[in-house]
């Protein structure tokens, strides 16, 4: 089962995770507080929220289909009946002094996903509401709460331990966001605690038996903490080992700016959560009919999307998956191919666009470049308005101001120069001007072609057609 | 005057909401001494009874039009303070109104105060309470029953016709067998525990208390309403229970306990359970003995379910919200303290016997044995109602007990419910209703029916109240 090249030292290393995710809907998992990011503290609160006395919960529907919508995307069984538990413990954030969860009949179980080949298997993914925020940088001397989050609908995801290295923990990592957004069931914004991820990191030698002990590492809020995280266990996990002492069965917490995991909390002080069936929810039956109506509406999945793209704007494998690997950059080629060239909308996404969002790191969603206005700039460079060159230029100004394309390439007169009559006067004064060049080139120095096609393009700034140019030069000097 | 009555007098404006308001209010203050209110609400009933008269066409046909009712501490009402009997919640003001409350509300009656109780509805004596205990109105130095005491003394001591209570293990049936009237723990899922503070999540259940059948019946057509924001709230029908008082339910089928005499039973409960069997006869009802030997471990599996669950409703009271806050340096220290001090003696017993059964470890020797005992009483009692139409036994083991008697033992007060209990665990509806006296003080039996089957409950409770007379002593 050990695969030799994610052996580290010799040790290898054994990766399951747990992924947070918030669920997109209207209200929250058991009251009818808006379920929203980014408001006001405790504006989104209901009685429910605050835990007050005699208040009941009631299921979010919306949730439990989204729940559906997963676990039908990862060939997993729904469950037919599903059971909430609650996890007690104190904290002023957790205001009934319980979690409503799901511990041993969850909606999902026995999922799986494909993660460039290899499945990994998904144990469960199970329904929760999230606590609130505890907030303790606001005042000096006292902690605040913000129960806005109080009660959003979460969907922990359990994979086995699949996982063999980091670097794969990530890949997964990045399946499950892809999955979850295709589903539109969240947002996956790990920035803005849409997405939280804990590992379960252990390592054992390739002919062990049994798996080593693990420990839990939580709060990693980006893709790239995850594989650092894991990264900086496994070494120190090796370490622990090789110097002859045992590995402890812990809860650590990554720190992203020591990049170090550290201690939490050990076996021994682990709370015991006391979890029994929440007597306030009924056993929850989930009929065949809602499976079919969640499977009638279920979004489009990445694969089917790629297979999609490559029929009806004829691409080829490769860029299709390219752009489908996140949905919002399929979302914005299908805008963009609406109007546009398809095969150069995808090799201007693929190319330029993905390098300016890499090198700002920034999500295509946060950046200023709209579909729409993107379009323009490629239906410009197909009807040969502006030339490639440009259009690299017009792209730049795009993303530092949002301004319209047809504005940027108009206000500054990067039109493409396309009048034969204006090109014709531009090439005669440049042969007029390099006759002795003329004179080489007709004597068979065949190079300096180029070197007119250049100084039409010095003179144009850029802006004469490439094609004309080339006809006309060919026409004067042949 | 009864409720009956006292409804038809209002209906024929013989008598204004303000005046029954007014009396009772001045009865509540002449029989303080029984502490069974915790809250009065004087001013508010008075201007609510002159809102009605004032409106009489609008009320004068609801089941509890312009009659004063009395609620028991435990039901949130909005803008009005809302203990529990702990100190905990001395001073909490809900915003908001239980689904029992404004129930009773849009029935047109009127609420003059809120009753005493045992702190957070755990205990059988009404001595738990952080106001102090409520006397019995049949002898002061007599407990009342608990937990919803002062909601059967109210009726009792005829303060008001109708009161309230929750019944988790016998709450409601207990404290009516001892005050002398009649009360009525519905099925689980007839009314909705909206706005009514935990104890046992999947067996408190409000009901009626009132002198007989006839108001409990009233006060049900009022209180029971399917109710989306209570989850176990059970999505039925309603019926007019009222009406079915009225119903022929014809020659029934009662089950008795085999082996009754050795549970315990006093003598005196003995004599008029069975005189009671005699008038049940002379109604044309026949008696099949049944075999109920996992009755007395109810007990036990209810001191196990109901802490347990408890211990995890009452996290909440954490001193971070609302409610009782103390001094403390840091969190941990406010949690410890607030709860040290705000739950009184057997509120924490409870929640520790509740964390322990939960804890990891623990889990499967108490918690799951406890609920396989549940299941089992369920099944028994599917087995029964196969049979039977309704089951009959007395509602306590003894009379009123002396205060202080039972509150250092345990073990002998958590026996007081040892006949309540099976209806609660099943889920059941049973109802309690006075059946005979001795030594000058009531005693109560009990039915036990089938799910939902409240209507004939209260209509053979009604018929035997037809041809007896001990719901009408007073005290």
């Amino acid at each position: 089962m050990a695969q030799n090249d994610t052996l580290v030292n010799g040790w290898q290393p054994v990766i399951g995770l747990e992924i947070h995710v918030q669920l997109q809907t209207n209200t929250k998992l058991f009251s009818p507080a808006k379920n929203q990011f980014g408001e006001e503290a405790n504006t989104l609160v209901d009685l429910i929220d605050m835990g007050l006395p005699g208040v009941l919960p009631v299921l979010n529907d919306g949730a439990v289909k989204q729940g559906i919508a997963f676990g039908l995307a990862t060939n997993a069984e729904i469950a037919k009946t599903m059971v909430f538990d609650r996890k007690n413990y104190f904290y002023p954030d957790l205001p009934k002094g319980y979690q409503i969860t799901q511990l041993h009949y969850p909606i999902v179980k026995n999922g799986v996903v494909d993660v460039e080949g290899k499945q990994v298997r998904i144990h469960q993914a199970h329904l929760e509401e999230d606590a609130g925020k505890s907030m303790h940088d606001v005042y000096d001397s006292e902690s605040v709460v913000d129960l806005n989050r109080s009660g959003v609908p979460l969907l922990e995801i359990v994979s086995e331990p699949d996982i063999r290295s980091a670097e794969e923990a990530v890949k997964y990592l990045k399946k499950i966001h892809q999955i979850i957004t295709y589903l539109d069931i969240s947002d996956g914004d790990m920035s803005q605690g849409s997405m939280r991820c804990d590992a379960n990191v252990s390592i054992m030698r390739p002919d062990d038996k049994e798996f080593g002990i693990r420990a839990e590492i939580k709060n990693i809020n980006s893709f790239r903490f995850v594989e650092k995280a894991i990264n900086f266990e496994i070494k120190r996990q090796i370490k622990v080992l090789e110097s002859g002492e045992k590995v402890e069965q812990e809860t650590r917490l990554y720190d992203s700016v020591k990049d170090e995991t550290r201690s939490m909390r050990t076996k021994e002080f682990a709370n015991d959560y006391r979890y029994f069936p929440c007597p306030d929810l009924v056993p929850h039956e989930i009929s065949e009919d809602l499976i079919k109506e969640v499977k009638d509406n279920l979004s489009e999945l990445p694969e089917e999307k790629q297979k999609r793209l490559m029929e009806i704007h004829s691409l080829n494998e490769y860029d299709a998956g390219v752009l489908c690997a996140d949905k919002s950059t399929a979302d914005f080629f299908e805008e963009v191919a609406k109007e546009a060239n398809a095969e150069l909308a995808a090799k201007w996404i693929i190319g330029d666009l993905n390098a300016l969002l890499n090198k700002n790191d920034v999500s295509l969603k946060e950046s200023k470049v709209k579909a729409s206005n993107f379009s323009k700039l490629i239906q410009n460079i197909s009807d040969n308005t502006i030339s490639g060159k440009i259009a690299k230029d017009v792209l730049d100004e795009v993303w530092q101001s949002g301004e319209d394309v047809a504005k940027i390439i108009e206000g500054q007169g990067m039109q493409q120069i396309s009048d034969e009559g204006e090109l014709e006067k531009i090439i005669d004064k440049i042969l007029a001007d390099n006759i002795s060049q003329v004179e080489a080139y007709k004597s068979g120095k065949d190079k300096l072609f180029g070197f007119f096609v250049g100084q039409v393009m010095k003179a144009t700034e850029g802006k004469a057609n490439p094609g004309l140019v080339n006809k006309l030069l060919q026409q004067k000097l042949g | 005057m009864n409720f009956q009555e006292t409804r038809n007098n209002f209906r024929k404006k013989q008598v204004s909401a303000k005046e029954l308001t007014e009396e009772s209010l001045k009865k509540a203050k002449e029989k303080s001494e029984l502490n069974a209110f915790i809250s009065h609400f004087e001013d508010y009933a008075l201007a609510r009874a002159s809102n009605i008269d004032a409106n009489f066409d609008e009320f004068k046909d609801k089941s509890l039009g312009g009659i004063p009712i009395a609620h028991k501490d435990i039901f949130c009402t909005d803008g009005k303070k809302t203990t529990c009997a702990s100190k905990m919640l001395e001073n909490f003001i809900p915003p908001y109104e239980s689904t029992v409350t404004k129930n009773c509300n849009d029935a047109g009656s009127i609420m003059i105060g809120k009753t005493n109780m045992d702190e957070f509805a755990m205990g059988s004596s009404n001595e738990t309470s952080f106001f102090g205990p409520v006397k019995n109105p049949w002898g002061q130095s007599l407990v009342p029953g608990g937990s919803s005491g002062g909601s059967a003394a109210c009726v009792a001591a005829d303060i008001t016709t109708i009161s309230t209570g929750t019944d988790t293990g016998g709450s409601i049936r207990q404290p009516a067998a001892l005050c002398g009237i009649t009360g009525l723990k519905p099925t689980y899922g007839l009314v909705s525990r909206w706005g009514m503070i935990a104890f046992c999540s999947s067996m408190d259940q409000a009901g009626p208390l009132a002198r007989d059948a006839f108001a409990c019946s009233a006060l049900l057509n009022a209180m029971a309403s399917y109710d989306e924001k209570d989850s176990t709230c059970s999505k039925r029908e309603s019926i007019d229970y009222e009406k079915g008082l009225n119903k022929d339910f014809g020659k029934l089928k009662i089950g008795i306990l085999k082996g009754i005499e050795n549970l315990g039973i006093s003598e005196e409960v003995l004599n008029a359970y069975e005189s009671s069997k005699k008038i049940l006869e002379q109604l044309g009802h026949s008696f099949v003995e049944l075999d109920f030997t996992e009755l007395s471990s109810g007990i036990c599996s209810y001191y196990v379910i109901a802490p347990a669950e408890c211990s995890s409703n009452l996290s909440r009271f954490d001193g971070v919200k609302y409610g009782h806050r103390s001094e403390a340096k840091n969190i941990s220290e406010l949690y410890l303290k607030t709860r040290a001090e705000g739950f009184g003696d057997e509120v924490q017993k409870r929640i520790l016997i509740g964390s322990y059964v939960l804890s990891a470890g623990f889990y499967d020797a108490y918690y799951r044995k406890a609920q396989k005992i549940r299941r089992m009483i369920k099944s028994k009692f599917d087995e029964f109602f196969k049979d039977v139409d309704l089951v009959f036994l007395p509602t306590t083991l003894d009379q009123a007990f002396e205060m202080n008697r039972k509150s250092t033992d345990p073990n002998r007060m958590y026996k007081e419910d040892l006949l309540t209990i099976p209806a609660n665990l099943a889920g059941l509806p049973a109802m309690s209703l006075p059946n005979g006296f001795s030594k000058n003080l009531p005693i109560g039996a009990q039915f036990v029916g089938n799910y939902f089957s409240e209507e004939l409950l209260l209509n053979t409770a009604h018929k035997m109240q037809e041809v007896t007379d001990w719901h009408k002593m007073t005290p």
